[in-house]
């Protein structure tokens, strides 16, 4: 094939404009080419050109994986939605710019406290999504503390010199495991809790509540510690025989 | 400050969807038997239990839930050539595959071909779901014999039934576990009660002991739970003890059911009395 007989101009464009560029190379009609920048395309059209992550595009596929993987291997996957805190204030009196800025700073923040697996996603304006899969209960409310504290402690010094401080909320569910479901419902979920975090004052992480089927030992010296299951004795060391 | 939240949420659509039974046509009662531990005898009281209603005149189809790992077959010495899983699979017709037990009940038993359904799929949940549609209006009760554990499929067929019988031992193990699961079902499913039954009992009270102190440590840590109104714990409702028996050895070595092959012996009796029980509470009416 003769990539000269094709219009990659335009396609080439848009990875210049990305900035990675890809021109054809020299006198070449190797095919791999082709397939690289295709490749490149896909990328581009998978990122959100801001911040860098997931669009939104993106994210919803890798949720619909993700859903068919945990209604299949029973796994546990969390799902975080979070919200920068008050961000409009910041657009209102540092401009768009600023707010931009922010944006990236925090984009960069959620892909260091995250494992290269999970998708972290720009869902839209200020709102962000992470997809953790093979997330168990424990470690999904350490990833989003994680997260919170990173950002809290994380300034974002302004082109204009000036350092701001912005703190997310986050909201979180799992997903069922034993239910069929679909993104929809789960966004909704992480969403609702989400929405709790805001409304219980910000810069804080609500999850759904987990069914929790582990027994603490606190709950296990209650169930045997003080009963009379066992072999409660008698001062004469013999078993006593529940009266019925 | 930052904490993760764990208070009281809104519902959410899925919470409600949980917290609603199963609607089924008709009147047919669906309990699920379950346990948390294995080994404690929930096929061998789910069989001597459909016996014993069938014997007060109830029209009852037990159906083996353990579809990993069913021994509903074991239990009750029949090796069918039709299974569940040939109904899923579209190889038989349901009809086919509902067979007589020595007890006079009809079964559904998993066969041994189940394993690949062990997994919940949406395939998996769709078929059972099909099959428990075409079979709850035909019988008065049908008793879901489930797996041990809180596994995915365990849950699922918890889910299907308007009761859940769990049986538990006073072994520590047992009640831990059996805790487990309580706990798990008045979470997940928004259960308001548990029906208990305690077997291999070596004393008199054990049950009644057992159940109190179950209840004891729900109250305290489901009432504050997240999905709990406060005060409001799961309901356990004690149906009875089978005592320890050796006569339930020899019936189980000898495959057969107790209330064939001892029916005078204490086991046999109790069993006869806590079905009379669940009979008046979850069938609403005495028949015989």
């Amino acid at each position: 094939m003769k990539l000269n007989s094709l219009h990659l101009d335009n396609a080439q464009a848009l990875l210049a404009r990305a900035g990675q560029p890809l021109p054809t190379p020299a006198g070449s009609d190797d095919p791999a080419y082709l397939q690289r920048l295709i490749d490149a395309l896909c990328e581009l059209s998978l990122k959100d050109p801001l911040t860098g992550l997931s669009n939104r595009r993106h994210f919803l596929s890798a949720l619909d994986q993700e859903i068919d993987r945990v209604s299949r291997a029973g796994d546990m996957a969390l799902l975080l939605m979070l919200d920068i805190d008050h961000f409009k204030r910041v657009n209102d009196r540092h401009g768009h710019p600023a707010g931009d800025q922010v944006l990236r700073s925090v984009a960069h923040s959620l892909t260091a406290c995250v494992r290269p697996m999970d998708t972290v996603a720009r869902f839209g304006g200020e709102e962000f999504a992470i997809i953790l899969p093979s997330c168990q209960s424990v470690f999904g409310a350490q990833v989003a503390e994680r997260i919170l504290d990173r950002i809290a402690a994380t300034p974002i010094v302004l082109d204009s010199g000036e350092a701001l401080q912005v703190t997310v909320s986050i909201g979180g569910a799992y997903a069922p495991q034993w239910l069929r479901f679909t993104a929809a419902a789960w966004i909704e979920r992480a969403d609702a809790q989400l929405y709790r975090a805001k409304a219980e004052g910000r810069n804080r992480v609500c999850l759904e509540p987990q069914p929790d089927s582990v027994v603490s030992a606190e709950e296990k010296s209650l169930l045997f510690g003080l009963s009379s299951l066992g072999e409660p004795l008698h001062d004469d060391g013999v078993p006593s025989h529940g009266a019925d | 400050m930052n904490q993760p939240s764990m208070n009281s949420t809104p519902p959410s659509p899925l919470a409600a969807a949980q917290a609603g039974l199963p609607a089924y046509n008709g009147k047919g009662k669906v309990m699920a038997v379950t346990s948390g531990k294995g080994g404690v005898g929930k096929t061998f009281f789910s069989a001597n239990l459909a016996a014993a209603l069938t014997r007060r005149g109830h029209k009852v189809l037990v159906l083996d839930a353990d579809l990993g790992l069913a021994n509903l077959d074991v239990v009750l010495n029949l090796y069918p050539k039709i299974t569940l899983h040939d109904v899923f699979t579209g190889k038989a017709t349901l009809e086919d595959a509902i067979l007589k037990a020595p007890g006079g009940f009809s079964v559904l038993l998993a066969g041994s071909g189940m394993v690949e359904y062990s997994r919940l799929t949406p395939e998996v949940r769709d078929d059972f779901m099909k099959v428990m549609q075409t079979i709850v209006p035909r019988y008065d009760v049908v008793l879901l014999d489930t797996g041990a554990g809180i596994s995915d499929v365990v849950l699922f067929a918890v889910s299907l039934a308007t009761e859940v019988l769990m049986v538990a031992t006073p072994e520590p193990t047992s009640l831990t576990d059996a805790y487990a699961t309580i706990k798990v079902l008045a979470m997940q499913q928004g259960r308001q009660q548990v029906r208990l039954v305690v077997n291999q009992a070596t004393r008199p009270g054990d049950g009644r002991n057992i159940t109190a102190q179950l209840q004891q440590v729900l109250n305290r840590f489901l009432s504050n739970g997240p999905n709990a109104q406060p005060g409001q714990a799961i309901k356990l409702l004690h149906m009875g003890d089978v005592p320890s028996d050796q006569s339930v050895k020899d019936a189980i070595m000898r495959r057969q059911l107790l209330l064939v092959h001892a029916p005078g012996c204490p086991a046999a009796l109790a069993l006869g009395q806590i079905a009379g029980r669940i009979e008046e509470a979850v069938l609403g009416h005495h028949l015989a």
